[in-house]
């Protein structure tokens, strides 16, 4: 391997980094404001990618219906808890967040999908799409379930994944799509080719960590889902409800892995089924992360994805298996590393 | 004086363990109300019912509405606050950051004397003014107890629930935590204290009730509660200890 090769594995590696990167944030945010692990994370990137695809070839991606479906849903469970709680008075809002927002959303992807805007306003209206079925999925599937444990939360999880993969199959059939590249750009750098592409979906990854980052450190919203990752109880007697928490946060983590499939979408073919592999690469970053720390997550994605590249080059065949083989003395070394503190205050 | 809050044959349990029967207690508006009695009464878990962290069975009325069906956080945006007994504070955030959360729903809301409030709190808490950049989970106990007051000042409340203040705290602290908790009541807040240190609790308290394996054992004004020879034998310390009839 001479240099120039090893810097295009680099290259590649820090690319595919910097989605699982997206993906290990969400991971991590969701376990942490949850305490569910976001199994179906990986459809929500496939879907990403797939509505993506349909508006392209200005088709009304069948995630509309779905997005439609799970709105009526959640509409009626806010309707039946205004009515077990007397709290009337909050229904009206309730229902413009999961009712009225959700099936604008479908209506105008609906209504614009035959189109075929510009490529950015696609990605834009895919992303947003994609965004809204976040805290549905929170209300409907996880919600009620708030006070179980997170044994019980992951099976959910996995019972989610299940459905979703499914319903991916039966709106988007079974053959791949790939979607085309944002520019084709590229820029020569002494022997090394640096192409465009991998420059603008590092940009926008760091872009986003960067959101991220003041998000949580500068305002209101942040700090409260910060709070309530600290302590739960605490967090309820400041006022701020598990439920406000739980739809922010998925909002917030369907929207990152929504993101990461516009982005994966250009360098591979995804189908249906693509997913669960590809956030079980931002999963293993998440656990290189001790599942709460954003900074450690971020880093072993990037490293997960530079594994990757490189293992691709020696023996393609096995690149998955080295890159999860080679997560185990990771994860050793970080179980022996870190202690685990009882939580306290 | 009317009631502020008014609890009517309250029963709690864990799971099918019951540990308050029946209790009944009223705090006017602008009072202070205080519950003593032993390790394992039932104190902490009448205060989790009334602000909601438990089921209840029986009636809680704040505010002249019954409250039992409605969420923790629908009760502290109507001022209903409780400061606990393990204070759940969040730990790995600053002092300053502690306390604009304490006022999240007045955020939501856009109260406009937010800023005052602040300023109100420093004011009355020194300590925390100094240490506003500190993270809540590195002050001292006493810092701490002032944290979670503070940050329940910050919703503004208009009946704070109190579960031992005094908790672990250097008798120094304890009075300081004291006369706060009874100038409070100047600024028009009422308070439920529940306390170990019924010494201190029945002079600042109007009324006092005795809490005892879940059950109301005595109930009446401070100075009559402090008279009662039992309890004085057993929580004020005055007389050689007696077995109490149940
Ligand atoms: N989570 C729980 N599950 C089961 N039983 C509990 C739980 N919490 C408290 N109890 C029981 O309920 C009873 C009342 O406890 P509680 O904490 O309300 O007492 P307390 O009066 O606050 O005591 P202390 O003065 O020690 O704080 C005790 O017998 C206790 O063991
Ligand atoms: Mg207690």
């Amino acid at each position: 391997m001479d240099f120039s090769i090893a810097v295009l594995l680099a290259q590649d590696g820090v690319t595919n980094g910097a989605i699982y990167a997206l993906l290990s944030l969400a991971l991590v945010l969701v376990f942490a404001v949850t305490r569910v692990i976001f199994v179906p994370a990986g459809e929500f990137v496939t879907y990403g990618t797939l509505t993506l695809a349909s508006l392209q070839l200005g088709k009304s991606p069948g995630t509309v219906g779905l997005l439609v479906g799970l709105a009526g849903l959640a509409g009626a469970m806010e309707v039946y808890a205004a009515a077990r709680e007397r709290t009337w008075h909050r229904l009206p809002r309730r229902l413009a967040i999961y009712l009225l927002v959700p099936l604008s959303i479908a209506a105008l992807v609906h209504l614009l999908a035959p189109l075929t805007l510009a490529l950015p306003l696609q990605i834009l209206l895919s992303v947003a799409m994609v965004t809204a079925l976040g805290p549905l999925l929170y209300r409907v599937a996880y919600q009620p379930l708030a006070e179980a444990s997170v044994l019980v939360l992951l099976i959910v999880s996995v019972a989610v994944h299940l459905a979703m993969l499914g319903l991916g199959l039966w709106y988007f059939g079974a053959e791949g799509s790939r979607t085309p590249a944002f520019t084709s750009a590229s820029y020569r750098v002494g022997d090394v080719q640096i192409s465009g592409q991998s420059l603008l979906v590092l940009l926008f990854s760091l872009l986003v960590i960067a959101a991220l980052y003041v998000f949580f450190g500068r305002t209101l919203y942040g700090k409260a889902l910060r709070a309530t990752a600290l302590n739960r109880v605490g967090a309820r007697l400041v006022g701020i409800s598990p439920g406000l928490a739980g739809s922010l946060t998925f909002t917030l983590a369907a929207s990152l892995c929504a993101f990461s499939g516009v982005l994966i979408g250009p360098i591979t073919t995804v189908y249906y089924d693509s997913g669960f592999l590809v956030s079980l690469k931002g999963f293993v970053g998440a656990i290189i992360g001790g599942m709460s720390s954003y900074p450690m997550a971020a880093a072993g994605a990037f490293l997960v994805g530079l594994l990757e590249s490189y293992s691709s080059f020696w023996a393609s065949a096995f690149k998955e298996v080295i890159v999860f083989t080679l997560i185990i003395p990771v994860l050793l070394w970080r179980s022996l590393t870190t202690h685990h503190h009882e939580e306290e205050e | 004086m009317s009631a502020l809050l008014e609890i009517v044959d309250l029963h709690v349990a864990y799971g099918k363990v019951e540990a308050v029967h029946g209790v009944s207690l009223t705090v006017d508006e602008g009072s202070i109300v205080t519950v003593i009695g032993p390790n394992g009464a039932g104190k902490t878990t009448l205060l989790a019912a009334i602000i909601g962290l438990l089921p209840s069975r029986g009636d809680i009325v704040y505010a002249g509405a019954r409250v039992n069906r409605i969420s923790v956080e629908e009760r502290v945006a109507q001022r209903l606050c409780l400061v606990p007994e393990r204070r759940e504070l969040f730990a790995a955030m600053t002092v300053a950051d502690n306390l604009e959360l304490g006022a999240f729903h007045r955020h939501r809301a856009r109260d406009r004397t937010l800023g005052k409030t602040r300023d109100e709190v420093y004011q009355r808490f020194p300590r925390l003014a100094e240490r506003r950049a500190q993270l809540a989970g590195t002050l001292s106990g006493g810092e701490r107890q002032m944290l979670a007051l503070g940050r329940a000042l910050m919703a503004a409340p208009r009946l704070l629930l109190l579960d031992e203040p005094s908790l672990g705290l250097a008798p120094l602290i304890v009075k300081e935590i004291f006369s706060i908790i009874a100038t409070l009541r100047a600024t028009g807040v009422s308070i439920l204290l529940v306390e170990q240190n019924a010494r201190a609790a029945l002079q600042i308290a109007s009324h006092g009730y005795v809490l005892e394996t879940g059950t109301v054992a005595l109930a009446g004004p401070s100075e009559e509660i402090s008279r009662d020879v039992r309890v004085a034998a057993t929580y004020l310390g005055r007389a050689p200890e007696r077995s109490l009839p149940s």
